[in-house]
């Protein structure tokens, strides 16, 4: 069987292309969204293969809640968004700078 | 190698080009159609380490909610992708870079960490082995609190989503009922006094 680590890279690999993503779509928020999906696919990667090589049921339990809260993050996250696009007619992160940060 | 292990390689080169996929493609659009491929073929890893229920959630409720949430926004919004794709090139080496690094820093830690002799590989379940039934154990009793903080959560999602974004517009015709039922009789209904009018009738009578 494969061994542990490869998955673990292979999550870890995830993990780096997304912060990629989040460095090259500095301007869009759509794909900053899209790159923050990517990061909890990683982590839920070594949850479960974690889980599996272990052999504890519990990891899975924690992919489950992790996927909850991204649903329920990618819902509100996406809401906000149609606002902002609504009221601004931009959703570039530059453009974003009314309260002066 | 066996079949389990192609099956791996296979899916996880096709996960790694779709996210790659994900975050230089031009279109929007099919950045979120990148996505969907990636989540697919991470579901057909969950599958090889045996976490079925898993893998069939994240495709219903990733592919199939979440995923067709990005692309009707994506769709809906009007984006400017020249302005948008600016700076890309730019940034590209530093992210690259950082991208590396870490990856390598993992990686090291990883395979000298997790050696196939302190995690070696389980052995598989039996056929009568049921992931969704042991999940299910474990959510209903150990992890039950948790399990109903999880649905307040999404319940507030859904509330905080449509409050955002509902938004009233002054040209619907919408009634609303409570202020129908609420209304007085003073509201609408004015009495009069007036003196009695002459009959009709009895003019043309008098005429007559």
């Amino acid at each position: 069987m494969t061994p542990l680590s490869h998955y673990l890279v292979l999550g870890a690999i995830l993990f780096g292309i997304s912060v990629v993503g989040i460095f090259l779509n500095r301007k869009n928020v759509v794909i900053l969204l899209m790159s923050i999906e990517l990061m909890l696919l990683a982590v839920n990667m070594n949850f479960v293969a974690f889980s599996r090589y272990l052999d504890d049921t519990a990891g899975q339990v924690f992919v489950f809640f992790i996927l909850t809260v991204a649903a329920a993050e990618a819902a509100i996250g996406l809401a906000i968004l149609i606002v902002l696009f609504r009221s601004r007619r931009t959703i570039n992160v530059e453009e974003l700078d009314s309260l002066k940060g | 190698m066996t079949f389990l292990q192609l099956c791996f390689y296979f899916f996880s080169a096709v996960l790694v080009f779709a996210a790659g996929m994900v975050v230089t493609v031009r279109n929007p659009v099919k950045s979120a159609l990148f996505l969907v491929l990636a989540f697919f073929s991470a579901a057909c890893i969950w599958i090889t380490l045996e976490a079925e229920f898993l893998a069939i959630v994240l495709v219903l409720v990733y592919v199939g909610a979440v995923m067709v949430l990005f692309l009707f926004v994506v769709m809906m919004l009007d984006i400017d992708l020249a302005v948008m794709r600016a700076g890309f090139t730019r940034y590209l080496p530093v992210g690259s870079v950082v991208a590396l690094l870490l990856i390598g820093e993992i990686a090291l830690v990883m395979i000298s960490g997790f050696t196939s002799e302190s995690f070696p590989a389980p052995a598989a379940h039996g056929a009568d082995y049921s992931n969704s039934k042991e999940l299910g154990l474990l959510i209903y009793t150990v992890y039950v609190y948790p399990f109903e903080i999880a649905a307040i959560i999404l319940l507030v999602a859904i509330v905080a989503a449509i409050a955002l974004t509902m938004r009233r517009r002054p040209d619907s015709k919408y009634i609303n009922p409570s202020e129908q039922v609420k209304v007085n009789r003073d509201d609408r209904l004015r009495i009069v006094k007036m003196k009695s009018e002459p009959k009709p009738d009895q003019q043309i009578g008098g005429d007559a």
